[in-house]
Parts: structure tokens; C-alpha cells; sequence
């Protein structure tokens, strides 16, 4: 029951705390109008509550987020010079990476992460099996694709880490994939 | 007139000139990619990626040439959902041209979505 109260109350807070972030100020009035616009906003466009894992670690979500802003700058300044350099050779790859997690929010954020650092998209993602299809841009051969997913899962664990369950951990240090379990009887 | 002293002041100013031009070059780079890339995936790529890294840097500079409580907490506002919004119109837009086949698939040197669509 907390679990759920919390659950909606996350999203809730978060509306109010952008609208008093537009505002650039904390006053009563924006206090007020963001509580009635969050209040509008999640009764009118209906979300089933996101499922939250209860723990969070402030330390590894701060490496998680420096981490992300490096990654972001190293591989923008890449693709720019992929962009402008001569000499450009395509050579691109999708590539399936399964994931360990079996949390939508720890999935989506994963998915997030690895979509916002320059030189991937995530073409489609597979709920049941939590696998990503990413799209990498110049990939020069086969040799390169391991090397590809292992970014993307050492993203995903630094983000179960940061805020995932302990199911999610349990499953990261024995490594077995959501996809295997699906698998299994 | 003495030298010119190295105060706060100019620290900053060269500090916001150095994201300026950060902030144009990725988005120079962004059109120039945008042109040479060969289809609608690679050009995705270039569409909204070298973006983020010159809407952070555009941000951060006005955040520099004017902090206060309230630039900085719009600025942080802008970049966590631009940064939260920006892959999901990438991933809209690349499923869309998957699924359709608009793409290369003679440049792709792996493909292991196919089959699963």
C-alpha cells in the first residue's frame, strides 16, 4: 500500500517541481496552480503506476549521471568528427543486447541513456525478454559489436546500482539475462 | 591603461566563449552529418545527437554569464528533459524507418533485429 501511495506520489511531486522550475520561482501561486495542473495532468492523462524499486544510492546514481555527461561528450565530439572528416565510410550495425534487469524503469532509463550518448539509437525494445535493438553507428566489422553490448550493459548496471531492486542485483552478480529466465520452465 | 587583470569576470567570459563555439561546432557538425550520412538511421545520429552535447553546452553557458538561483534551476530543468525527450523522437523515428524499410541494409555489418520486428 505505501509502495503504491509513494509510486504515484514520485510522478505527482515531479509536475509540481517542474512547473516551480519554469516558474524560477517558489511561490504560493506557483505552488498552487502546479498542485491543480499535476492534479489535471494525472487524472487526465492516465498512467499505470511506475513501479519503483525502494532503494535508491545517491553515490552511484552521482557516477551514474557523470558518467553519462562523459560519455556524452567523448562520443559527440566523435560522431562530429565522423560527420566532418573526410574520407567518410558507412559501415553501421543493429545489434540485440539482452538485458539482466526485469524493471521497466530501470529498462527505460537504460534505454534512455544509451539512446542520449551520440552513436546509438534503440530501434525497438522487447518488454517480455528485456532486450534493446540498437542501431550503432559506424561499426567497421563484426569484431566490435561485443565490445558495443558490454557499454550498454555496464550502463545498465551502473543504473541497477544506482536505483535497482534487489531482485535486479541479485540477478547482475549471477549475470543471468531476463531472456534465459523466460526461457527457463 | 595598465594590463588587462584576470579577474572573475574574464575567467567567465572566457569560459562562455569557449561553450559558445562548443555549442556551434556540434551544431555545424550536426548539419554537415545530416548531408553526408547515407540514410535515414545514420542521419538520425546526426539529427539529434551532437545536439544534446550543444544544448548542454548553450545552457550551461547562459548559466555562466548569469547565475542566479533561477537561471541555474531552469537550466538544470532544460537539460534533464531535453536529454529525457531527445532519444524518445530519435526512437520514434528510427522505428518508423525500420519497420518500413527505409534504410541500407548493404551498410549495416550486422543486423540482429531482423526476424524480430
Amino acid at each position: 500500500m505505501i509502495a503504491r501511495i509513494v509510486s504515484g506520489l514520485v510522478p505527482f511531486l515531479g509536475l509540481v517541481l517542474i512547473w516551480v522550475l519554469i516558474w524560477g520561482q517558489v511561490t504560493w501561486l506557483a505552488l498552487v496552480t502546479g498542485v491543480a495542473l499535476a492534479l489535471i495532468v494525472s487524472a487526465t492523462f492516465y498512467l499505470p503506476a511506475v513501479r519503483l524499486s525502494g532503494r535508491i544510492n545517491l553515490w552511484f546514481g552521482l557516477l551514474f549521471v557523470l558518467r553519462l555527461l562523459g560519455d556524452i561528450v567523448v562520443a559527440s565530439l566523435q560522431i562530429a568528427w565522423i560527420a566532418l572528416a573526410p574520407g567518410y565510410r558507412p559501415s553501421n550495425a543493429v545489434i540485440a543486447v539482452p538485458l539482466r534487469t526485469r524493471s521497466d524503469l530501470v529498462m527505460t532509463f537504460t534505454a534512455e541513456a544509451v539512446s542520449l550518448v551520440p552513436g546509438s539509437i534503440v530501434l525497438d525494445i522487447d518488454r517480455e525478454t528485456s532486450t534493446l535493438y540498437l542501431h550503432a553507428l559506424n561499426v567497421k566489422s563484426v569484431d566490435e559489436i561485443p565490445e558495443l553490448k558490454r557499454k550498454v550493459l555496464d550502463t545498465e548496471r551502473r543504473l541497477i546500482r544506482a536505483a535497482g531492486s534487489a531482485d535486479d542485483l541479485a540477478r547482475l552478480s549471477s549475470g543471468r539475462t531476463a531472456a534465459a529466465e523466460e526461457g527457463a520452465p | 591603461m595598465s594590463a588587462p587583470e584576470w579577474g572573475f569576470d574574464s575567467i567567465r567570459d572566457v569560459v562562455t566563449a569557449v561553450l559558445v563555439l562548443v555549442a556551434a561546432l556540434m551544431c555545424f557538425a550536426a548539419g554537415v552529418g545530416l548531408l553526408r550520412f547515407p540514410d535515414v538511421l545514420s542521419r538520425l545520429h546526426a539529427a539529434t545527437k551532437p545536439q544534446i552535447l550543444g544544448v548542454i553546452a548553450i545552457v550551461a553557458d547562459v548559466a555562466v554569464s548569469n547565475p542566479s538561483l533561477v537561471t541555474i534551476t531552469l537550466a538544470v530543468a532544460i537539460i534533464f528533459f531535453q536529454s529525457l525527450t531527445a532519444p524518445v523522437s530519435a526512437h520514434m523515428v528510427g522505428r518508423a524507418a525500420y519497420r518500413t524499410g527505409h534504410f541500407r541494409r548493404d551498410i549495416l555489418v550486422a543486423d540482429e533485429f531482423r526476424g524480430h520486428d
